[in-house]
Formats: C-alpha cells, sequence, structure tokens
C-alpha cells in the first residue's frame, strides 16, 4: 500500500476534478449534519429559556392562589371571590420563618396619557415587594415606601416600554402621568428586562401600590382582598418549609379543617419550572432523533453515488490497477473520498445548521443554542457516516478485475 | 536469461456450462531487447495471451518466467506490484485518466510505487520530453490529438523504468500518419533504450515495425518467426 499522504492525494484530486458530483453527495451529509446542529440548537435554546424564565419570575418563588370560598353552605367558583387578603399577605411574611418577602397582586389593562402622548398597557399592584421577588432593579427613582402603601399614594413605577412610549428621551421621573384618567406621579423605573420564555414584553408594564390600584384605578369590587400572593422564600432549601408554613397560617386564619375546604392553593414554581425543563429535554431528544434520521439518509445518500461513481469509474479503476495500484491502494482511494465527502459535508452543515439556528432565533424568536458537543457530536457522526457508508463502494471497486474494468466501455 | 518464458501456458474460462479452452498449450520465449508483433484474428486467444503475458490473469495451468520469477501462481496484489516493475501498457483507445494532465497521468504508476512527489514529477517530465511532448505537460487529455494522447500514454508505460512494453492495437484509432510516428517512436525506444516491446496488431504495415512475428490461431502459435522472411523485399535496409 502507499503513503496515506499520497492517497488522500488522489482522493483529493479526483474529488476537485468532479465538483459538482462532490457537492451533491455531501449534499445529503450537509443537510443532515445542520439539521443535527440546528435541532440541538433549538433544543438547547428551549432549556435555557425555561431555565431564564424560572429566574425572571424568580428565584425561590411560591404562588398562593385563591380558590374556592364557601359561603354559606355553598361553594362558589374558583377564585369567584377572592379569598386572599392583604392582611393575609402581611401575615405570611411576618409569621412564616421560611419567607422573605410576600407580595399581594393584582393586575389589569390600563390606558396612560402624559402630555400628548397616550399608551396601553398592563398595570400590577404590589406593596412594593415585586421587585425583590422578581429581581427586578430599579434604574431611576425609588421603590414604593410603606406610606405609599397605606395612604393608596398616586405613584407608580414604569417599565422601560411605557417609558420609551410616553417619554421618548425626557427624564419620567417626578413627572405626572393619567393612568385611567387618574393622575399618578412617576417616582420610579425599572431596568430593562426583555422578553420572557413566551415572547412577552415584559417591559411594557406600569407598577403601582395594591391599595391605589384597588381604590383608584381598577375599582375593584372586592376591596382588600387579592387572588394572587407572591412569595419569596428565605431560600432554595427552604421552599418545601415555607410551602408548608404558608399553608398552616393560612389554614388557621381561614378556619380551614380538612384540606378539601381549602380556600386557597400554594404553588412551587420550581416544582412545576422542573417539569417543564423535563419536558422541552424530551422535545430536544426527539429533534435530535429526526434530525439523526435525516443524516442516516445523508449517509445512505453517499453510499449511493459512491456506487454509481464507482460504475462509472471502472475504466478509471482498471487503469489504476493495470500501472500497478494494488487492492489496498483502491479501497483506501474511494474510503478516503468518502470520508473526506463526510467531513466537508459535516463542516458545511455545521455552519449551515449555526446560521439556520442564528435565523431561527432572530426570525422566529425563539432561542438557540449552539453547543460545543452538539458540533462535535455531529462531527464525528459524520466521520462514522463516511467510513460506514463508504466501505462497501470502495470494496466494490477494489475488488473489480482489471481486465474487465479496462475493457469496461 | 530469457526477459519471457512461456511454458504450456493453458486457460481455461469455465462458463458454467461451457468451458471454453483460450489456449490449448503456449510455450513461447523472449529475450530482453526484442520487438515482437503478436498476429491473430479475433477469437484465437491473442487476448487472453496479452493478458496473461501483461500479469493481468494467471494461466490455468503452466509456467510463466517473467525476468526469472514465476507470476503464473501469484495473486491479485503481488501481480500488480510486479506489473508496476516490468511492464508498460499501451492500449488502443490510450486509457488515459480524463480532465488530469498528461503530467500527472504519466506520475500514476510512479504513485503506486511509493516514488515522493518531486521525483515523480521530474521523471514524468523526462519521459514526457523522451517522447516529444515537452510543452504540453499540463494539457488534459481532451486537449491533445489522438497520436498526442498515445505518446502520454507510452510516456507512462515508459516512466517506471518497465523494461517491457505491452502495446495492444496501438495504433488502432490513428490515422496512416500518426500511426507511422507512433510505431517510429516504439522503433526507436527498442534500439536507443533497449525496451523490449510487444505488440499486438492486425495490420501487416504495423507489424512491419517488429522484428519477431509469432502468430497465434485457436489457443496455439502457428507460426514464430523473424520478420525479414515475411517481408525480405520491403523492409531491407529498414531493418537493423
Amino acid at each position: 500500500m502507499i503513503a496515506p499522504s499520497a492517497i488522500l492525494g488522489i482522493a483529493r484530486k479526483s474529488l476537485r476534478t468532479n465538483k459538482m458530483r462532490s457537492l451533491l453527495t455531501a449534499l445529503g451529509i450537509i443537510i443532515g449534519v445542520a439539521a443535527v446542529v440546528a435541532m440541538f440548537a433549538i433544543g438547547t435554546g428551549a432549556n435555557k429559556k425555561v431555565a431564564e424564565h424560572i429566574s425572571s419570575m424568580g428565584s425561590n418563588l411560591l404562588i398562593v392562589r385563591s380558590g374556592s370560598t364557601t359561603s354559606g353552605g355553598q361553594r362558589m367558583g374558583m377564585g369567584a371571590t377572592p379569598s386572599l387578603t392583604f392582611a393575609d399577605a402581611e401575615a405570611i411574611q411576618k409569621e412564616c420563618p421560611a419567607v422573605a418577602l410576600a407580595d399581594p397582586s393584582a393586575s389589569g389593562a390600563v390606558q396612560v396619557v402624559y402630555g400628548n402622548m397616550n399608551w396601553s398597557t398592563r398595570s400590577e399592584g404590589t406593596n412594593g415587594g415585586l421587585l425583590a421577588i422578581q429581581e427586578w432593579p430599579l434604574g431611576a427613582g425609588r421603590n414604593f415606601t410603606d406610606s405609599d402603601i397605606r395612604s393608596s399614594a398616586k405613584v407608580c413605577i414604569l417599565g422601560q416600554t411605557v417609558v420609551t412610549n410616553l417619554f421618548g428621551d425626557e427624564d419620567p421621573v417626578g413627572k405626572t402621568i393619567r393612568v385611567k384618567k387618574v393622575p399618578v406621579t412617576v417616582v420610579g423605573v425599572l431596568k430593562k428586562k426583555g422578553n420572557n420564555a413566551m415572547g412577552q414584553d415584559q417591559d411594557d408594564t406600569l407598577l403601582l401600590p395594591i391599595t391605589t390600584a384597588q381604590k383608584r384605578i381598577y375599582g375593584s369590587r372586592f376591596q382588600g382582598r387579592v387572588n394572587m400572593i407572591r412569595v419569596k422564600a428565605a431560600s432554595e432549601a427552604e421552599i418545601a418549609a415555607a410551602s408548608e408554613q404558608i399553608t398552616a397560617l393560612l389554614n388557621q386564619r381561614h378556619r380551614i379543617r380538612t384540606a378539601e375546604d381549602a380556600d386557597f392553593s400554594v404553588m412551587n414554581l420550581t416544582e412545576i419550572m422542573e417539569a417543564a425543563k423535563a419536558s422541552t429535554q424530551a422535545l430536544s431528544l426527539l429533534l435530535a432523533a429526526v434530525a439523526s434520521i435525516s443524516l442516516l439518509v445523508g449517509g445512505i445518500g453517499i453510499m449511493n453515488i459512491m456506487l454509481v461513481s464507482v460504475t462509472e469509474r471502472t475504466r478509471e479503476i482498471g487503469i489504476r490497477m493495470a500501472v500497478g495500484a494494488k487492492t489496498a491502494d483502491i479501497l483506501f482511494q474511494f474510503l478516503a473520498e468518502a470520508i473526506i465527502l463526510s467531513l466537508l459535508g459535516g463542516i458545511l452543515g455545521i455552519a449551515l445548521g449555526a446560521g439556520a439556528s442564528v435565523l431561527i432565533s432572530r426570525y422566529a424568536g425563539w432561542s438557540a443554542v449552539i453547543s460545543p458537543f452538539s458540533i462535535i457530536l455531529a462531527f464525528g457522526f459524520s466521520a462514522a457516516i463516511g467510513i460506514f457508508f463508504g466501505y462497501y463502494p470502495a470494496s466494490k471497486a477494489a475488488k473489480l478485475d482489471p481486465i474487465e474494468a479496462l475493457r469496461y466501455e | 536469461m530469457a526477459l519471457i518464458e512461456l511454458r504450456d501456458i493453458r486457460k481455461i474460462y469455465d462458463l458454467g456450462e461451457v468451458r471454453v479452452e483460450a489456449l490449448r498449450g503456449v510455450s513461447l520465449s523472449m529475450e530482453k531487447g526484442e520487438f515482437v508483433a503478436v498476429m491473430g484474428p479475433s477469437g484465437s486467444g491473442k487476448s487472453t495471451l496479452m493478458n496473461i503475458l501483461g500479469c493481468l490473469d494467471v494461466p490455468s495451468s503452466g509456467s510463466y518466467l517473467l525476468d526469472g520469477r514465476d507470476v503464473s501462481n501469484m495473486g491479485k496484489d503481488d501481480l500488480a506490484q510486479v506489473r508496476g516493475q516490468f511492464i508498460g501498457f499501451v492500449f488502443q483507445g490510450f486509457n488515459l485518466l480524463s480532465r488530469t494532465s498528461a503530467l500527472e497521468n504519466v506520475e500514476l504508476p510512479l504513485l503506486y510505487m511509493g516514488v515522493p512527489r518531486q521525483e515523480r514529477a521530474k521523471r514524468a517530465l523526462d519521459a514526457l520530453r523522451l517522447v516529444g511532448l515537452e510543452g504540453r505537460e499540463h494539457h488534459e487529455p481532451k486537449q491533445l490529438s489522438g497520436g498526442q494522447q498515445q505518446r502520454v500514454a507510452i510516456a507512462r508505460a515508459l516512466v517506471g523504468g518497465a523494461p517491457l512494453i505491452l502495446a495492444d492495437e496501438p495504433t488502432g484509432n490513428l490515422d496512416t500518419k500518426t500511426s507511422d510516428e507512433i510505431m517510429d517512436l516504439f522503433e526507436n525506444l527498442n534500439r536507443t533504450k533497449g525496451i523490449t516491446i510487444i505488440l499486438v496488431t492486425h495490420e501487416p504495415d504495423v507489424a512491419r515495425y517488429s522484428r519477431r512475428v509469432v502468430t497465434v490461431r485457436d489457443g496455439l502459435i502457428v507460426s514464430d518467426e523473424p520478420m525479414e522472411k515475411r517481408t525480405e523485399i520491403e523492409k531491407e535496409g529498414e531493418c537493423a
């Protein structure tokens, strides 16, 4: 057998001589590898997005929701009358040692006007705890104070999108805007947060003291009652403990005897997110499986074209044999061609897959993360495919009879 | 020692029902430096004989000593090695690699002999110069005339330093003038380089360049005589 470098040279030359055929052969691998890389990127991106979603909602988050209430033996529907009160939130924060913060929450759509600008946005009532719970720092101004809450002060904090739409470049802090015709002073501006997992603009928001929101803006029927309390556990280890303490406390406060009668529920967000993560992982596995099939089909394509190419080049093989090429020389020449093609296809496929991932994340709004693992996997896989599917045509070429091959028309 | 020593060569093709005896006991001896024409009608076993002489095939029985070594029972890879080392082929249809320069075509045998790149190019250029194709080394076969392509093939046969050239109807695709040029080249190589040439042809005009004519019919050698005897008058003076 001749030197590997010489064989590589022959194979490279042969591929270069037949550029179109080489490209078509590699196409299957290019698409297969691109699919693997892109699918992996999307899968990894989905996982990362879920993880980001967890942290954007706030770490160690628990949500207490009001359930059905019983009124005079009659059970009302879920959330018909909010069963949670501001006092409940206060009690949770003060009396549950595993709880760091508790924030009663109410929300509603509002029209806001400043000068001749107006904007429709989502508003949310808070006791000021929301910023800490969602780990959302202020860009300027201040948070709500206890006295703001107690006095239902006409103040608000704006998200960046609202600032842009109402104020442009102007500094909003200290300005008065009208929220549903009620004049409210801007005391703070939130830092930019970006989109959430659902693609919603989280910066398109306006925060109000919960008391102000209910009394002055929403005109709620159930003053002092809310459907939701956000709770931040003191630490990740204390999430379960916090959940138990809240349940015990509310059972006592709402005079609940059996779990069935509970007019509230405590949700542990981390658990929900774990489940979501597991499902996105299953999704990315599925995507990878589909992509692997296309890689397999690409490999069969290489074998197919290599087989045709061996037949087409029978005379060339005969000439090489006549001038002294041995079985191994021919075998390795064709094998080298197949491997070069699939590696080349692998590299182009990685580039294409990476490009597709970038486009998908830019235009479809999905997040796609290209992991080095997927690149190594795709590259290794394409090399393996080259060897596996190149071997049969190569051995067929090597076994040709020189006389027959020379006579082949 | 003779360069080629065939003893009672038989070749039988077993085609299932039918057994075809292509060679039925051929014995032949050739010295180094001979120029032999092998003639015979198609189906005479001429091609089979050439395949065996060219180490592309092995006989069913009998022995073939090439430069003293028995090649009649060699395996595929050993035969390939012997071909690379001892035999240069020139075919009717040129059999050059298409879309490959003349230089690279000529380098081909050296590639499989494991000659390093620099030396390959140098030796291939020398061979091309020898056949009168200097300056055409980067032309591809389709850019060359038939005669030029055959010269490339001859250069390829020469480049490995093989002592034997097997030319199978080398002028079959060429016009008379070009044929003469190619045959002159063979004759010159035979005379100046001492290269043994075995020429298969059915054209007496072409066979005339040789100095010995072997005629094959029905798998047997029916005549084996010097050229002078056959064409005493015409060839006189030309044939040294």
